[in-house]
């Protein structure tokens, strides 16, 4: 459960990170291993509802990047961390190889740069592919292909469910997140021992105060920078645009598929999820408005067109809903994370577009090393527990595990999304852990998030938030305050939530 | 784990899956019906309004007083009682191959973990709301937006108003319904937004429920774009002319609340996973004239095979689909004769599957909908031919201006009939059917619409004093 601060509250920490997207959960994670009070700051409802929140999902295979780059060596190194984690973690990843593809013989010399670099920057398994290799490596692309790049080490993974499960283990060794705590002003003074310290305040009046501050605000870096009176420079938000395809689609392929990149983009993807929908996007659009994750359709031909050039049986009908998200760039092209030169407290983490997601895990240590040279005391927690508690998942289960469940909690029988087969227990644990709108439950569970699009469930999935939180369903909301789903009570349920019998009462 | 094992499973306790049940245990085969809800009745729950019924039970009556007619026809007997798993999903449907029926994994909080065992499933688990996702409206994408029925569920079931103003995408019925529902709730409809140059609701829903309250609707036009960071604040229109949108004619209104109303699609994926070819264009298996699906043994009726206007043609199309099923158990037992199950109870309907209406229990209900009349079909006139399971299928095909057929092809010797959904909108038309390019008969029809479903008679037709081929095609044309 994350905490709410109210005008006057005021909590101390040595390190508080501002934003709760991947970047800040993964430092809030690493450091949460430490005997230090980490805050997790984050303006939204729940974390990870940003650019962490709509992206390709893609563990990067660290051939699209020259090593001079810092994002370059943190994707090679977050890569290689996600295993560890995903054991400790248990969210939804798969190492499923990625592959570019070559549709004319003029890209063979691109791929054979990329394959190259892949190879100086120390990518195991990277190899060349012939038409035919390609073909057997995924039977579904298009019978143009010419040739291709493999990286067996890329993959997939379902990126806020990473991003929750992060926060989540931070939490339980320690660390606080607060959710809807919009940083507004900072001051900064001295402790004891002349120790810097900066005071973050909410728009609401509430306080934060902490020895060490991360600004890692994503799109709001630069204004972050600019409250805590640090470095000028700005973030650039670079729309993307995505399609997401049902399940059903003839067109899922087993690998991630790149077309061969341009200067200006990798292109856009035919990208399999974990949970088996598929993914077309993105775009790439410099915007003006930090906010503006507006989809616009205008692509919507050109995405098609050069997904249908990688797998000829996507079809415009497996559409289940499109969404756009918007990525933090900075001029440099590059990440932009070190210690503040203006503020001696403050470690920068900024300009965290793609690879970003692949670095995280290497950003947060990248971090915590950062803050160690910079003087912050580091002892090992004894009692650090990097594992989160297996919530078992009635869609991955055979007949005879999922009787285990139903001894364990006959909630997991009852199917509350028909389309993703998600059981009442479930849902009823992502509330407990904190996700507590509709959008939270369609990430955290996912619930709402196949092909009706919560048509039939969205009751159901707000009956149970208000049954695990006492909330009244008028004030139940999407995506946090401002976005209630409904306005008034005209009347009462016709029929109240029952409590799932257990096996006894059959 | 617990296994059952009945002859026939209906999967969804709707409209649909009530009148297939009934009518498997009226032939005195065991039936099982597996509803996901604590409650039969199916969407029909929410449906407050009336209309429904009219054939069936020559009555108007609301959703729920229609679902309660026919749960009492279900659970209400004590013979040949359809046996009702509530609070069920099936999450999987295997197809065991020829002669070995088929198994359904389903799950339930009081029974956990099971499996049906069937020698044959009907499914009749109704259609979802496309939504926003499926008709690509730009924009943002904040909270107020909501699919037609599930608003409905809302106010009706749940009494919760989705907001005080209103734009509504989409002249389907649902959406007109819940036009004039939020009108009387409180809640302001600024306009109904149709695409199509025409509605696409039944005219009766226009006039009650837009009409009547002043509502505007505007045809060929489109929603342009969603405003609203959090709660949706307002949406463009654009008119539509000549089929492109023009910019220059967009206007906007403010509103909390949109609703979509924009079509329905079978939920026709547990068909998928048994292997069953699925129709493009209905979206729902492709059956026989027995309403059989591709698969052995697997039938559809209602929503799920193509999405109807009124909910006493689904009941009608169900039946034949239990009849259909009861027909195939028949055959597959060899003899065709009394279903193994209960035979005491079933033999007097089957072998006297003519005088079958009179034979079964003089329940109220149960009577009344046999003899539903002329929208129904008759009872099984051509029992004789059950018995010794001769048929020959004739493929039927959508010709001018018909979007498509259902079901795609009949039984000479036992003639169901076929519905189809015109393209155009026009008086006067006239219905022609074509055999094998012969054109045997004619029809005139006052008015058609692609909102309202047309049924072919094709008992009519004398398909059986024809000369016919394995490879006959009857086509419907509509000019």
């Amino acid at each position: 459960m994350y905490t709410r601060l109210s005008s006057g509250d005021r909590i101390q920490a040595d390190v508080a990170i501002i934003g709760a997207g991947v970047s800040g959960c993964a430092i809030a994670r690493v450091l949460s291993a430490f005997e230090i009070d980490v805050v997790l700051i984050e303006k939204e409802a729940d974390v990870c509802f940003g650019t962490s929140k709509a992206n390709s999902g893609i563990v990067h295979g660290g051939f699209h990047h020259n090593k001079k780059y810092l994002k370059t060596r943190l994707e090679i190194e977050g890569n290689l961390m996600f295993d560890k984690l995903h054991r400790e973690l248990d969210f939804p990843f798969d190492r499923c190889g990625i592959l570019v593809v070559a549709t004319h013989d003029d890209e063979i010399k691109h791929l054979e740069y990329l394959y190259q670099q892949g190879v100086d920057n120390g990518v195991i398994g990277i190899e060349m592919c012939s038409r035919s290799r390609m073909l057997e490596l995924e039977p579904k692309l298009h019978g143009d292909v010419v040739g291709g790049l493999h990286a067996p080490g890329g993959g997939i993974v379902e990126p806020y469910r990473y991003g929750f499960s992060l926060a989540e283990s931070a939490q339980k060794n320690g660390t606080v997140v607060v959710t809807e705590f919009k940083v507004d002003k900072a001051d900064h003074k001295r402790g004891p021992k002349n120790q810097p310290i900066t005071v973050l305040r909410s728009t609401e009046g509430a306080e934060v105060e902490a020895k060490w501050v991360v600004n890692a605000a994503g799109l709001f870096g630069d204004e972050i920078s600019k409250i805590l009176g640090a470095e000028e420079f700005t973030i650039f938000p670079r729309k993307g645009e995505y399609y997401l395809l049902d399940k059903l689609t003839q067109g899922a392929p087993s690998k991630v598929l790149f077309p061969v990149p341009s200067k200006n983009s990798k292109g856009m993807l035919v990208i399999p999820t974990v949970e088996g929908t598929v993914l077309l996007g993105p775009t790439a659009d410099d915007m003006l408005d930090k906010e503006d994750t507006t989809t616009t359709g205008d692509k919507l031909d050109t995405i098609f067109d050069s997904a249908r050039r990688l797998v000829p049986t996507i079809a415009m009908k497996d559409v289940i809903t499109s969404f756009a998200g918007l990525r933090p760039a900075m001029d440099s092209g590059d990440f932009y994370i070190d210690r503040s030169e203006r503020v001696e407290n403050l470690i920068q983490v900024a300009g965290i577009q793609s690879p970003g997601l692949t670095a995280s895990p290497a950003i947060g240590e990248y971090v915590k090393n950062l803050l160690k040279k910079a003087g912050l005391a580091l002892t090992e927690k004894k009692d650090f527990d990097p594992y989160l508690e297996r919530i078992p998942h009635l869609r991955n289960k055979n007949s005879y595990q999922a009787e285990e469940l139903s001894d364990l909690d006959p909630g997991y029988c009852r199917v509350v999304c028909r389309c993703e087969k998600v059981s009442e227990a479930e849902i009823r644990s992502a509330i407990r852990a904190g996700h507590t709108t509709l959008d939270g439950i369609k990430f955290a569970a996912r619930a709402g998030a196949g092909r009706c699009q919560g048509g039939f469930c969205s009751y159901k999935v707000m009956q149970l938030i208000a049954d695990e939180t006492g909330q009244s369903p008028a004030t139940i909301s999407k995506h946090g305050p401002g976005s209630e789903l409904f306005v008034n009570q005209i009347g009462p349920p016709i029929v109240s939530l029952e409590p799932a019998m257990t096996k006894g009462d059959k | 784990m617990t296994d059952f094992k009945v002859d026939a499973a209906v999967i969804g306790g709707g409209a649909a899956g009530m009148s297939a049940a009934r009518a498997l245990a009226d032939k005195g085969y065991s039936t099982l019906i597996v509803e996901r809800e604590n409650q039969l009745g199916g969407i029909l729950l929410q449906c407050i309004h009336n209309g429904f019924g009219v054939h069936e039970f020559k009555e108007e009556l609301t959703g729920p007083e229609y679902a309660e007619r026919w749960e009492e026809m279900v659970v209400g007997l004590d013979s040949s009682i359809p046996q009702v798993f509530l609070d069920t999903t099936v999450m999987e449907l295997h197809y065991e191959g020829e002669g070995a029926g088929y198994t359904l994994v389903c799950v339930s909080p009081a029974k956990g973990f099971f499996h049906i065992l069937a020698d044959s499933v009907i499914l009749t688990s109704g259609c979802r709301e496309r939504n926003r996702g499926n008709i690509r409206i730009p924009g943002t994408r904040p909270a107020g937006v909501y699919t037609a029925g599930l608003a409905q569920r809302m106010v009706n079931m749940e009494g919760l108003l989705p907001g005080k103003n209103a734009v509504i995408v989409g002249s389907g019925d649902i959406g007109l319904i819940m036009a004039r529902r939020l009108m009387w709730s409180g809640c302001k409809v600024h306009a109904v937004v149709e695409i199509q140059p025409y509605p696409s609701g039944l005219t009766r829903n226009i006039v009650q429920c837009l009409n009547d309250f002043k509502i505007p609707l505007y045809l060929s036009h489109v929603i342009s774009k969603i405003h609203g960071k959090h709660r949706i604040e307002a949406v463009d229109i654009t008119p539509l002319e000549n089929g492109r949108e023009n910019p220059d004619k967009t206007f906007t209104i403010e509103c909390d609340t949109l609703l979509l109303s924009v079509g329905l699609v079978p939920s026709s994926e547990l068909a998928q996973e048994a292997g069953a070819e699925i129709n493009p264009v209905t979206g729902g298996p492709v059956v026989d004239g027995h309403l059989m699906t591709t698969v052995p043994g697997l039938f559809a009726a209602g929503n799920v095979l193509h999405v109807h206007d009124l909910v006493d043609f689904v009941s009608a199309e169900a039946r034949r689909a239990g009849d259909g099923a009861a027909r195939f158990l028949a055959q597959r037992r060899g003899d065709g004769l009394a279903p193994s199950a209960a035979a005491s109870t079933g033999a007097g309907a089957v072998t006297g599957a003519n005088t079958a209406g009179a034979a079964r229990p003089v329940a109220a209900g149960s009577g009344e909908v046999t003899g539903a009349g002329s929208g129904a079909p008759p009872p099984p006139a051509t029992a004789a031919m059950t018995d010794n399971g001769a048929s020959l299928e004739v493929r039927v095909r959508p010709g001018s201006n018909v979007r498509y057929v259902v079901p795609g092809s009949i039984d000479v010797y036992q003639p169901i009939p076929v519905m189809f959904r015109p393209m155009i909108v026009k008086n006067s038309a006239k219905l022609s059917i074509y055999l094998d390019g012969q054109l045997i008969r004619e029809q005139k029809k006052a008015h058609v619409q692609p909102s309202e479903m047309v049924e072919i008679d094709t008992s009519k037709l004398d398909l059986g004093k024809m000369k016919l081929s394995k490879d006959s095609v009857l086509e419907v044309v509509l000019l």
